[in-house]
């Protein structure tokens, strides 16, 4: 049976990991290599990198850290963050990631998602959409370059469009919920799997195990993506993927 | 030394990083005679069925057919596997090598496609390719098409219907899946396929 995947991200500035609330006050979690491996025999199904920096000049440092974390590391890996080129995402792509995940880009210019998906296969290219309720309601509106430009468009007809441009997966962070613990945004998962037919990767607020349950069951969500719960607690990914076997989720594990 | 057949398929960089994790004696090539004195050949694959058609031009096709015929073991990797098969319905222009009978098909469209993620497998005793891996074991898939299950298919995977996951007959093996991206499991799997001695 196919699994619900649980991805560990790591986000990274100056070539360290580090861990913010609603997209601020960053703290300093580690080496990226070291974090991934231990994440990967831990028990995560796949490991996302994202350069939250991403300004010019640390792009260097990106790809050297891009590629000392994919050494070792033999689950999918996935790089994001300032990614704006077909000549952007090969770099990342030669220094051994397996997936790019590409957000304020594909809104600026969303031929890139199609030339991407063209010289590497759709599996490749993740759409990332960073989405906010608006007034509370079950509305959601697209933000790009790192949550700061709103864009007024609606979460579910931009993830669509992604998909019709060529994306294998998309990669939907609640920015109401992230960093926050307090669980998924179920309504925004669901509305925008339930458009789609490629796999949708809930992300932001993810939590207890309950949280997790909820996103699958309720939201409908093929993977789900957490970061800070892995790095500082309070739970180990075992006893996750422990509590989601138990509650009747299908995941990889023992892995 | 193993020859990794380089077609621009998009999952090279992750063999080689797992082969050489392995420590095995292997080199990236589109060189026909390279392939021909190779000991084993991998064909790599992720993406597009017609992405193979440049093996066609590039009288690699020819070459690995003339060292399979030759007895030298031969591992299809996802795109690579579906082409030892006859065609795909993703690229009917492109022919496979027909080494197994019946072509690739989309999923049905009751299930998501791509069909992402880690799957099960059940395999039939007495593969080489799954020697020591632990029953139940997960491997990670993507792709859009898939091939039937034939009489050389020793693992089956089940999504929206039960498919062909690896085949396996005389020198041929082939998996749909990704063993260099399913970690510990997959590794094993790579290393079995290179230590043979067919």
């Amino acid at each position: 049976m196919l699994t619900k995947r649980i991805i560990a991200c790591l986000d990274v500035t100056a070539g360290r990991v580090v861990k913010g609330v609603q997209f601020q006050e960053l703290r300093d979690a580690g080496d990226p290599a070291e974090l991934a491996a231990a994440h990967s025999n831990a028990g995560a199904d796949e490991v996302v990198l994202l350069d939250i920096s991403a300004t010019h000049e640390k792009r260097a440092t990106l790809i050297d850290t891009v590629r000392r974390t994919a050494r070792s590391l033999f689950i999918p890996f996935t790089v994001g963050g300032g990614i704006r080129s077909l000549d952007d995402a090969m770099a990342v792509f030669d220094a051994g990631a397996d997936k790019v995940s590409i957000n304020s880009a594909a809104f600026a210019d969303p031929a890139l998602i199609t030339r991407i998906a063209e010289r590497y296969g759709s599996q490749a290219v993740i759409v990332a959409i960073d989405a906010k309720r608006v007034n509370g309601q079950a509305r959601f509106e697209v933000y790009t370059n790192g949550g700061r430009r709103p864009t007024g468009r609606d979460a579910v007809a931009c993830a669509l469009e992604a998909e019709q441009r060529g994306a294998g997966e998309i990669l939907l962070t609640s920015m109401d919920r992230d960093g926050t613990g307090a669980g998924f945004d179920c309504e925004l998962t669901r509305a925008v799997s339930q458009g789609l037919n490629v796999p949708v990767i809930a992300s932001g607020g993810g939590g207890d195990t309950r949280s997790f349950v909820d996103v699958f069951q309720s939201g409908l969500a093929d993977a789900a993506l957490a970061a800070s719960i892995f790095h500082f607690g309070p739970h180990s990914l075992g006893d996750l993927k422990r509590g989601l076997q138990s509650a009747g989720i299908p995941v990889r594990w023992p892995c | 030394m193993i020859a990794v057949v380089d077609y621009r398929a998009g999952n090279l960089t992750s063999v080689m990083k797992a082969l050489d994790h392995l420590g095995v004696n292997a080199v990236v090539t589109r060189d026909p005679e390279v392939v021909a004195t190779a000991d084993k050949i991998i064909l790599p694959g992720v993406g597009h069925f017609s992405g193979t058609a440049i093996l066609e031009k590039t009288g690699l096709r020819a070459a690995i057919m003339r060292r399979i015929e030759q007895g030298a073991p031969f591992l299809g990797i996802c795109v690579g596997m579906q082409w030892m098969f006859e065609s795909s319905e993703e690229a009917p222009a492109s022919r496979g090598l027909g080494l197994f009978s019946g072509g690739c098909e989309r999923f049905p469209e009751n299930v998501k496609s791509p069909h992402v993620g880690w799957n099960s497998l059940t395999w039939q005793n007495g593969s080489r390719l799954f020697q020591g891996v632990p029953s139940g074991a997960y491997m990670y898939f993507t792709h859009s098409y898939r091939a039937p299950v034939v009489a050389a298919s020793v693992a089956r995977c089940e999504y929206g219907g039960e498919f062909c996951a690896a085949v396996e007959q005389g020198n041929l093996f082939g998996v749909q899946f990704h063993p260099e991206k399913s970690g510990a499991t997959g590794l094993k799997l790579l290393e079995n396929f290179c230590r043979l001695s067919c």
